[in-house]
This record gives structure tokens, sequence and C-alpha cells, in this order.
């Protein structure tokens, strides 16, 4: 009795899979297809063709593989690694983004403390804290160019109107710092262009961690009788761990992969003292035309991103089991 | 153990909103005492205030008639449970309770005794190992006791500690934290907007509403005489039945307002009618609904009274006199004033109202 009656109305309901987006055998890929085609296309067949470069004898002239006899095996990378300058750019690359990280990480710190605090002015500081990381790097690169400048540089300006510079003077006698000409000054200069860009966003994103630690965490604290250097030390960075790991893989990322600042504001010099990976992969692939030889130096970089991509993703697992 | 004493104390977070309005209370040494109010009464505000973590607008605050007020929270001597419990996520149980510990300076065998008290009295020493995320609320709750008792503090401060329990935890942990009290005998400030938490744990409450104390006293006091109507109908659950008379209003509460069986007792009782009554049964006992000269009024009888009343019939009800408390229509503050031998409606048709039925004898007072 039950089953005759309702069976008829079981025939009548709506079948699931009327129209075609209702199938999700059709909706499923359908969806997915732009972030497949987006990372196949510009992240996966660039990725392969600089592998298939690396071993090979492609040149800007002659960049076809069309035969086995254009592989030459490891020959690219011992070329590479002979090269004194492949070193040079090793060893700046590395230097450029640990010093960066280690300067940005307590500055970085420092500078969400004080955002976290209510003062006049907040927003315009906030502003100001954001501006190098809105500004195209390309462009920002160019105005430290003129900063640096070897003959108009207004530091080298200030530095004279402030009898530091000049004839007689502690940095004299000459009335330049030539602060792109010398090793130790533009290697320093990329070095702080390089914390001053990413600064902002490590300052955001703990900010981002701080904000979210509850304030009655904070309370309990002062009321546990913390002090401020306690509360740092005991509560707040300890919390701030997780956040501070992301922000610093995200920001090491940025400067080891980084090519503008050392392409446009040094061209790797003085002698190749602020050439990195990425820059003179450029200079030899793109520039001296040997894509094979540019592909290999590119590649050394690999296994270093390789492993901070494993790292963030581990520690967004553990954040999202927690 | 000390006294907390405010004065005239006042926060206004801007022009228009006063939080805390002129605010006098005294406790007594050990005493526990409840704040007790609806959500936004700034019950929570004076808290913390008392705690240090905010600064009043003016007044003053005493702990043990030293004037705090102007102190940071780690000069006050004073421990806070917070309604989150506020417990350090990423510290074991063990370093939470240390924390304060560490804080005051304690050497590591002081520091370990006192941990080992603090976790016995609450009976979590099998977790000392444990992070917070790894406990369930009762037991985070205890952590955070643990941690707030083990400086042993002059004042204890807890913000709604039991809201994030579920109801039967709550009975018990309501249980356990009045024991705990008493066997510390440290003096207690305890906020809740949950009159069954006050009612029970409070040595005295202070009903607080807009930010003013609407009255001070014990639990019995609170819910016999209360002071106004917002006491009243705030503390009981249902609320005591307000029913106009002239500009006053006859208070009553729906466990004082019974069926009459036979004849009424006019010296000692007032007799009302219930229209349009309706039952809810609730296993130990029956709410019986109705309006008593319009105006809705509930009786709160046990749920296996003889008297039942079919739905949207009327019946003659009663309060005992000396239950009755009267309150000025205008203000809503309690008045001394015997309550009336008669109610009848203020409006001119009274007699016709079916609200009560005058009977010969009876005289208007």
């Amino acid at each position: 009795m039950t089953a005759r009656t309702a069976s008829p109305s079981v025939a009548k309901a709506p079948r699931e899979e009327r129209y075609t987006f209702d199938n999700e055998r059709v909706l499923g890929p359908l969806m997915l297809a732009p972030a497949i085609i987006y990372i196949v296309a510009l992240v996966g067949f660039p990725l392969v063709l600089a592998v298939l470069y690396a071993f090979s004898t492609a040149t800007a002239g002659d960049p076809r593989i069309d035969s086995w006899d254009d592989f030459v095996g490891l020959r690219n990378f011992r070329a590479v690694l002979n090269d004194g300058v492949f070193t040079k750019a090793l060893r700046n690359t590395i230097f450029f983004t640990l010093a960066s990280q280690a300067i940005v990480i307590v500055l970085a710190n420092i500078l969400s403390q004080i955002m976290l605090a209510d003062f006049p002015g907040k927003k315009i500081f906030r502003f100001l804290v954001m501006l190098p990381w809105t500004t195209p790097i390309a462009l920002s690169v160019l105005g430290w160019f003129w900063i640096f400048d070897s003959v108009y540089s207004p530091i080298d300006w200030l530095m004279r109107q402030m009898n530091l510079l000049g004839p007689g003077t502690m940095f004299g006698p000459a009335r330049n710092m030539y602060w792109l000409g010398e090793t130790e000054l533009a290697q320093g200069a990329v070095l702080m262009i390089h914390v001053w860009r990413t600064l902002p966003l490590a300052t955001v994103i703990l900010l981002g961690g701080l904000t979210s630690i509850p304030n009655d965490i904070n309370e309990a604290a002062d009321i546990d009788g913390a002090g401020f250097w306690r509360k740092l030390f005991y509560i707040r960075l300890p919390l701030l761990l997780p956040i501070m790991a992301i922000a610093m893989l995200f920001s090491m990322i940025f400067t080891f992969t980084d090519l503008t600042v050392s392409l446009v504001l040094t061209r790797g010099g003085p002698v190749n003292d602020t050439q990195v990976l990425s820059s003179w992969a450029y200079f030899k692939g793109i520039q001296g035309g040997n894509l094979s030889q540019g592909a290999a130096v590119a590649l050394f970089m690999l296994p270093v991103l390789i492993a901070i991509a494993i790292g963030m993703l581990r520690l967004a697992r553990r954040g999202a089991n927690d | 153990m000390a006294i907390v004493e405010v004065r005239n104390l006042v926060k206004q977070f801007s022009d228009e909103v006063t939080a805390v309005d002129n605010i006098n209370i005294r406790t007594a040494d050990g005493e526990f005492l409840v704040l007790l109010g609806p959500s936004g009464c700034g019950k929570s505000t004076l808290l913390r205030m008392l705690g240090g973590l905010e600064q009043p607008t003016s007044g003053d605050i005493l702990i043990g008639d030293r004037v705090v007020t102007h102190l940071p929270p780690r000069a006050r001597q004073i421990a806070m449970v917070f309604q989150s419990y506020a417990l350090y996520p990423h510290m074991t149980v063990r370093n939470n309770i240390a924390f304060p510990l560490k804080a005051a300076k304690l050497t590591k065998e002081e520091q370990e005794k006192k941990i080992q008290w603090a976790s016995s009295i609450l009976g979590i020493d099998h977790l000392l190992k444990r992070k917070p995320g790894q406990l369930s609320g009762g037991q985070r709750q205890r952590v955070a006791l643990a941690r707030a008792l083990v400086r042993e503090p002059n004042v204890f401060l807890l913000d709604e500690p039991l809201s994030n329990l579920d109801a039967q935890m709550r009975a018990s942990a309501r249980d356990e934290i009045q024991m705990f009290q008493s066997q510390i005998g440290t003096t207690t400030i305890y906020v809740t907007h949950d009159q069954v938490e006050a009612m029970g744990m409070g040595h005295r409450i202070a009903v607080l509403n807009h930010g003013r104390i609407q009255q001070i006293g014990t639990p019995r006091e609170i819910y016999e005489t209360p002071a106004n109507t917002f006491v009243a109908t705030f503390v009981g659950s249902p609320p005591m039945n307000l029913v106009p008379h002239g500009n006053t209003l006859i208070g009553f509460r729906p466990e004082n307002l019974k069926p009459v069986q036979g004849d009424v007792d006019i010296d000692n009782y007032l007799e009302l009618r219930q229209d349009s009554i309706r039952e809810e049964y609730l296993g130990s006992e029956k709410l019986v609904y109705g309006e008593i000269n319009g105006i809705k009024a509930v009786a709160r009888l046990a749920a296996n009274h003889e008297v039942s009343h079919p739905e949207g019939s009327s019946a003659r009800v009663m309060v005992h006199r000396r239950d009755i408390r009267v309150f000025d229509k205008e203000s809503g503050e309690a008045i001394q004033q015997e309550p009336p031998r008669i109610i009848t409606s203020s409006e001119p048709a009274a007699p016709s109202v079916p609200g009560f039925t005058p009977s010969p004898e009876q005289v208007v007072s």
C-alpha cells in the first residue's frame, strides 16, 4: 500500500541530472579548467622548456630543439659552474636573501607592534609603510637609482651639507660616495632596497597575526603581572611564530627570485659584485643569447624554491589542522 | 584577602555612551559579590576597571583600603578569569599556571610547590602536561581558575566564567566555584547575566542596569523585596507580575498567585480574576498564563496541582497580602504602602471589567 503510493511520486521527482551543469562530471572539470590551463600554460610549459633548454645547445639565434644531437647532457651546467661569476652570483643571492630576511623580521616585528598601538596620524603612517609595496618595483628602483646617482645623489648632497663629505671631512676628500661603484656600498644599496621593499608585506602579515591574538590573552598576561618584554617574548612572539614563518617564506621567495633590483640599479656591477642568479641568467640567456646556459643558471634556483614551497605547504597544513 | 571599594565610579566611552554611571560599592572581606545585569549594563566594564584593564573617567577604586585607581593591573594583586578563559594556547597547563609566578620572579621550587597546591585543589594534576587545545571546556575553566589562584591574589575577578559551558557542566561548575571560593576565602567579584548563577552563588548581588546600581542585597532581599520594577522583572523566571492599580503597580511573584478554592480570607488575601488562561506543563511545575485586568500575569503551580482550567477560561485567583509589593507607576521605585484591599481597573468602566468581582463586604482602603 505504502509502496504503491510512494513509487509514482518518486518517478515524478525532478531528475538530478536534468541540466548539463547539474552534472558534476561536467561542472567539476569546467570549474577547474581555468586554474589548470593557467598553471600548465604559464608555469608548467616554461618550466619544461627551461629544463629542455638547460640540457641542449639552444641559443637565441637557434632556439629549436629538433634532434637528439641538440642535447648535450650536463655540459651547460659544467660550463656555468666553472664560470667564476656563478660562485659570486650564488653567494650574493644567498647573502641578499638571508641578510634582508634577518633585518626584515626584526623591523617588521617592531613596526607591527607600533602599528598595533593607537596614535595620532596612524592612518598616514600605515599608508607610508605600505607605499613601497604598492609601487611597481621597476619604478621604485629607478627612484633609488637617482638617489644613488654617482654625481647628483641627494644623499651625497645631504652629507656635504652636514660636512661629512668633501675635502677635509670624515668621508672625504671625494665630493661623492659613488654608491653603486664600490663593492660594499653597492651590495649595501641592493640589500637596503630589498629590505625596503619586502618590509611592508612582512609587517602587514605580522600585524594580521598580532590582531588575531585574542585581546583576552594580552589582558590575561597584564593581569598575571607580565610587563611589556615578558608579554612580547613569552606571549606575542611565540603566538606569532607560525605567521612569522609564513611571512619569512613569502619574502624569501620574493628576494631570492628578484631580478629587477640588480638589473635596473647596478646591472650586476661593480664587476658582478651584486650579480644574483636571476640577473645572471637574464644577462646570459636573454642579453647574451645563450639560452641553454641561462636556463641552466635559472635551474639552480629550483631546489631552493621547492624546499621553500614545501615548507609553506607544511605550515599551511599545520595551520589548517589546529 | 581584601575589601574592594568603589567610590563614585564613572566610565564614559564617549559623550553619549556612559557605561558606568556613578557607582558606589563596598564588599565585605571574603565576600562573594555578584554583579548581575543584562548585556550592556556596564557590569563587565566595572569589572575591567577593578582589574585595571580599563581606566575610569572619574571616581576611585580601593583594594584593601589602598587607592589603586591609576595603578596598572600587575600592581593590584588581583586575579581574573575571563569568559574565554584566555589560556595561553602555546603553553602547557603547567606553564600556564606558572606564568604569573614567573612574572613575580619566584624560585623554581616555590613555583613547583604552588603549582602542585593549586592543581590539586582544582583536581587537574593529571593535565599539567597537556596544552589548552587538548582540554574540555570544564577542564579549561579549572586551569583558568588554577592560574588565578596560584598567585594568592587579594581579589578574584570572574567574568562570566560559566557561559562557555553546556547546561549540565554549568550546574556542577557553579557548585565547584562556590565551594572553591568558600575554601579559599578570597573576596570574589563575579559578573554574570544569568540570575540562576547570581542567586545560587552570591553572598550579595548587585543588580545593574544602564550603568547604575539598581539594588544591592542578599539573593533573598533581591528576590523578595526588589527595589524597583527593573529588579522585580529581571530577577525571577517568569518575572514578577505587575498589575496597574491607580498610580501604582501591584507586584507579586508567580508562585504566590494561587487558585481560589472555596472562600477567600479577604483580611489576608487579595482576590483577582485571571482571564484567557493557558497552561504550560513543565514537568515539576506548570505555568498558568493569563490576563489580570488586561495585563499579562503568570501563576506557577506544582504540576500535580489538582486545579486545572480549560484553555481560554477564566478563574478566581488570590495573592497573600504579605507577598504583594507596591511600586510607583512613574518611577518604578518600590514604595512603602499597604497593598490595596481590592484592585479595580483604572479605566472608568471599572465595575464592568471582569478583573475582579466586588463582594458587598469589601471596602476600598
